[in-house]
């Protein structure tokens, strides 16, 4: 069954560029005139608005359409890719002479027509964000402001922005998939700088989803962001500098599963997997967790920042297990690397945009609930570091290392959480660290829908959460020796 | 300047429109590129990407009592109806902002020379993909051939971007120039006892001709991936740290991120009340020249159009100027540095042209000689830099080095500070500057920082 905003977008496709079947199927065959395993046709038109405040006044807003189509052939392991800016008959025909030129064979297949079948409906909205009239989002902004500012006299600077993006998809493939997709995407950012003497600490946070623009409007749910913005800068007014060293770690539901994401998701993708370059290269049915760790990547979460109905080669999204009771059983894929290691997508190929090649990526990858309390987590440790949120990861997939930096941060003595501390960062290598798991929260939590993940240029929004969890002897960072 | 600007019909018809449509100033700015990008893995393709685009930004500013109201609009549809549309809808949008009494043009002063930066060597427009997947097929081979360990690889590749640029506003500036960036880069992964280990380097230039040639690469980037085979973790301690020019290239990163005006006005910087103090060790002198012939941030004019220069912004270890466009000037009550940058889906904030850490005499190979025990860091990564506070705490991996001789490989290790102190802390600058985009530096020791590690 297809879903109604499907066909809203063929239909958009076809009427304002005359994108028809025939059209298509023309583009389709020119790709596919080569000995070619695989072509596609990306159309996107999209829009995207921001409007930000900073000291006391919404200064600018700005407002981006984006529209274009890429072409892609794929011959064995060889992509050839074309994109353009103009949505024409014509320019999509050079594109398609230009992408296919990575084959030399001749193979003059002709593109199967069906469409899409069974497929997802996680966002409808009733009216697309970028089409909330600008004033409204503006009142909210100085609502921001105004609270932030009566919360704490510390407040210096308050920083804040609403962005909405409202993106229509078209993909048609040599297989015969014909997919449209509307993704509406909306986020809320607060930044408070609270100062003090000499000393001035920033506190961030933020809320979004796949959902209408209105829903932010809702006191209840920016009040809680701006609270939780001021809290954070001002703790960071008292807080000392981090120790460096190994120490037992416990951290905090929700936002903080980028540790999965960078310490296991990224060496998970198909691409490195393929090419033999991830540390779990070849390591399916190995234990690379702890007895319990479960990890899960779902792109079918409704409403959620990650989510999609089909991912950007037009395949339906999926609940993939990516580790099972500590054991390593999937990998994410995309088309391409699916086919050449012998499997089938897992709906994890994704863009940035009409103007970049899909790669195997995450979409919302958390760890499943354990059975404990999140006190006796905490209680089981002597002296740590208990970490409630992070800012932003890296790993290096290769070496499988991965390091990520703490927003907000406590010494734990005793089994208590103690000081506050800043600039931490945790250190450690991915197959190793969730074997080092050693107690499970029963509190999963997801972020607030705030994640973006870069890979080879391209950033993607996603989700990650995670329960409580102990992890013994983590190398930290900070600079007290 | 010269106000014939070819192509530029989408951006004159939005500045005229936008006009009418009740906008008391407007910029707008019109960016037409090409790119051509290539990988390949071992002997065989593995992605090439061709494209043009066209992209046109619209900024209205729309007078008030007490300041000027403004918006920005983008679009890659340039057909007239769409930039009609967008044209007026930048008007609209900027009636629902608020009135700034900082916001606008510059007050004059627009850029009236073209000189050549040598941006773009003409013969390059011969090139085809063939010669693009020539030089990654030979760095590719070159990393491959160096050793039996290099025996796999993320892939070699080459790209290349022209971007012709047109700019132009109500005050009747319009002007153009054209660039083009090129580069081939290889990624080798060495394997040795089960372990694996990547590395890379890259050579970007203005020209074809000035890239280091793809063996070279390949086998720099393989020697690399070579080096770190074996790493173990260090000891939490604190040690005097040698960064490598590749990676204190970072370091130097982070500087211009607290001195450009935006950082300043808005208190988001740790330097922003220490103009004109010593912020640094007196070895330390960072320029920005957005005029450097051949550089990979050069160009004739800012995005507001005002003629781009030279700045020192740390003299001999004192603070003497912010990188600033006409905005965070006003906020400063300070004169643009032609540091406006822009790109077509935003409005100008400050940022650097080319920026970069004048080198010293030492050799690196003198550096470490000199360092009886530390750590010398040919890897960062990781996002642990706070520019409000300078607190610096960042993943690494790199050479141990005892008695003055590197020893092993060390990994998994973090290293931490405050940048303030880092920049004080600098006790030796290399001669090695390294130019791999618009931020450069030679290799730097500080004396004295904290490695977490076993």
């Amino acid at each position: 069954m297809t879903a109604p905003t499907a066909d809203r977008c063929l239909t958009f496709f076809r009427d304002r560029f005359g994108m028809d079947d025939r059209n298509l199927d023309r583009a389709l065959g020119t790709a596919l005139e080569r000995e070619v395993d695989h072509a596609d046709l990306f159309f996107e038109y999209s829009t995207q608005e921001a409007v930000s405040l900073e000291e006391g006044i919404v200064k600018s807003g700005d407002r981006h359409l984006e529209q274009g189509v890429g072409v892609r052939v794929q011959a064995g392991s060889r992509q050839g890719y074309a994109h353009s800016d103009e949505i024409t008959v014509e320019s999509l025909e050079l594109a398609a002479r230009t992408a296919r030129a990575i084959s030399e064979g001749s193979g003059a297949a002709a593109p199967a027509r069906i469409t899409s079948g069974a497929r997802h409906d996680l966002y409808p909205v009733e009216r697309a964000p970028t089409d909330v009239p600008v004033d409204a989002k503006v009142d909210l902004l100085s609502a921001i402001d105004a609270y932030a500012r009566s919360l704490d006299p510390r407040v210096d600077q308050v920083m804040a922005s609403v962005v909405s993006q409202h993106r229509q998809l078209l993909l048609a493939a040599s297989d015969g998939t014909l997919v449209g997709d509307v993704q509406p995407l909306v986020r809320l950012n607060v930044q408070v700088i609270a100062a003090d003497g000499d000393r001035r600490e920033l506190g961030y946070e933020g809320a979004g989803g796949r959902y209408e623009l209105e829903r932010l409007l809702d006191p209840e749910l920016w009040q809680a962001r701006v609270r939780e913005a001021v809290r954070v800068a001002t703790l960071n007014l008292d807080a000392e500098p981090c120790p460096a060293g190994t120490m037992d770690v416990v951290l905090g539901p929700g936002w903080s599963g980028v540790l999965l994401h960078e310490a296991v998701g990224h060496g998970l993708e198909g691409d490195f997997n393929r090419k033999g370059v991830s540390a779990f290269s070849g390591r399916v049915g190995e234990r690379v967790a702890s007895e319990g760790v479960t990890v899960i990547d779902d792109g079918t979460l409704a409403e959620r920042r990650g989510s999609l109905n089909v991912d950007d080669e037009g395949t339906p999204t999926r609940r993939t297990v990516l580790i099972e009771d500590g054991i390593l059983v999937g990998y994410l894929q995309d088309r391409l690397n699916a086919r050449l290691m012998g499997t089938e997508s897992t709906g994890n190929g994704r863009r940035e945009s009409y103007a970049h090649v899909p790669m195997p990526r995450m979409t919302n990858t958390f760890m499943l609930a354990g059975q404990e309390a999140p006190e006796d987590v905490v209680r089981s440790v002597d002296r740590g570091l208990y970490i409630a949120s992070f800012g932003g990861g890296q790993v290096d997939i290769t070496s499988g290392k991965f390091v990520f930096s703490a927003t907000e941060a406590y010494r734990i003595e005793d089994g208590r959480l103690g000081a506050p501390v800043k600039g931490a960062s945790l250190i450690g290598n991915g197959p190793d660290v969730l074997t080092r798991v050693s107690r499970i929260g029963n509190d999963l939590a997801l972020d607030l829908g705030i994640g973006t993940c870069g890979k080879d240029g391209q950033g993607v929004p996603v989700g990650v959460g995670l329960p409580t969890i102990r992890v013994d002897q983590v190398t930290v960072g900070g600079t007290q020796g | 300047m010269s106000s014939a600007a070819p192509g530029s019909e989408p951006l004159e018809r939005a500045l005229a429109r936008v006009r009418r449509a009740g906008a008391d100033a407007a910029d707008a700015l019109l960016v037409d590129s090409t790119s051509v990008e290539v990988r390949v893995r071992d002997d065989e393709i593995d992605v090439v990407k061709q494209a043009r685009e066209r992209t046109l930004g619209i900024r209205a500013l729309v007078r008030g009592s007490t300041g000027l109201r403004s918006a920005l609009t983008s679009t890659s549809d340039l057909s007239d109806a769409t930039v009609d549309r967008m044209a007026d809808e930048t008007a609209a949008l900027a009636r629902a902002t608020a009135e700034d009494p900082a916001a606008g043009l510059p007050e004059g002063g627009f850029a009236e020379d073209a000189p050549d930066l040598a941006l773009l060597d003409p013969a390059d427009a011969a090139l085809d993909v063939e010669a693009r997947i020539d030089a990654a097929r030979r760095a590719e081979a070159a990393a491959r051939a160096l050793d039996p360990r290099i025996s796999n690889s993320e892939g070699s590749g080459a790209n290349s971007d022209t971007t012709r640029v047109v700019y132009g506003n109500s005050e009747g500036f319009l002007a153009a120039y054209e660039g083009a960036t090129h580069g081939i880069y290889s990624m080798p992964v060495a394997v040795e006892n089960g372990a694996m280990q990547v590395d890379w380097w890259t050579s970007v230039a203005r020209s074809w001709a000035a890239l280091e040639d793809p063996e070279a690469v390949g086998r720099r980037a393989a020697e690399r991936a070579l080096r770190r085979l074996g790493a173990q973790q260090a000891p939490t301690c604190e040690v005097p740290v040698i960064f490598e020019a590749s990676v204190a290239r970072s370091l130097v990163s982070h500087v211009a991120a607290c001195v450009t005006g935006g950082a300043v006005y808005r208190g988001t910087s740790f330097l922003a009340d220490r103009l004109g103090d010593p912020i640094a060790s007196p070895q330390v002198r960072l320029i920005d020249d957005g005029r450097l012939p051949g550089g990979l941030g050069s160009r004739p004019f800012d995005g507001e159009g005002l003629p781009t220069r030279r700045t020192v912004v740390i003299d001999d270890g004192r603070l003497a100027s912010w990188l600033l466009d006409s905005y965070s000037g006003r906020k400063l009550a300070l004169a643009s540095t032609g540091n406006a940058t822009r790109g077509v889906g935003s409005a100008p904030s400050a940022g650097p042209g080319n920026f970069w850490l004048e080198p010293g005499d030492a050799s690196l190979d003198e550096m470490v000689a000199d360092t009886p025990r530390g750590l010398l860091v040919t890897y960062l990564f990781g996002h642990g830099f706070n520019p409000v506070t300078g607190d610096f705490s960042r993943g690494a991996a790199g050479m141990w080095i005892e008695d003055g001789r590197p020893t092993h490989p060390v990994e998994e290790i973090t290293i931490a500070g405050n940048l303030g102190d880092m920049l004080m802390g600098i006790d030796a600058v290399g001669n090695d500057l390294l130019w791999q985009g618009r931020t450069a530096a030679p290799s730097v020791r500080i004396g004295r920082m904290t490695v977490g590690g076993a």
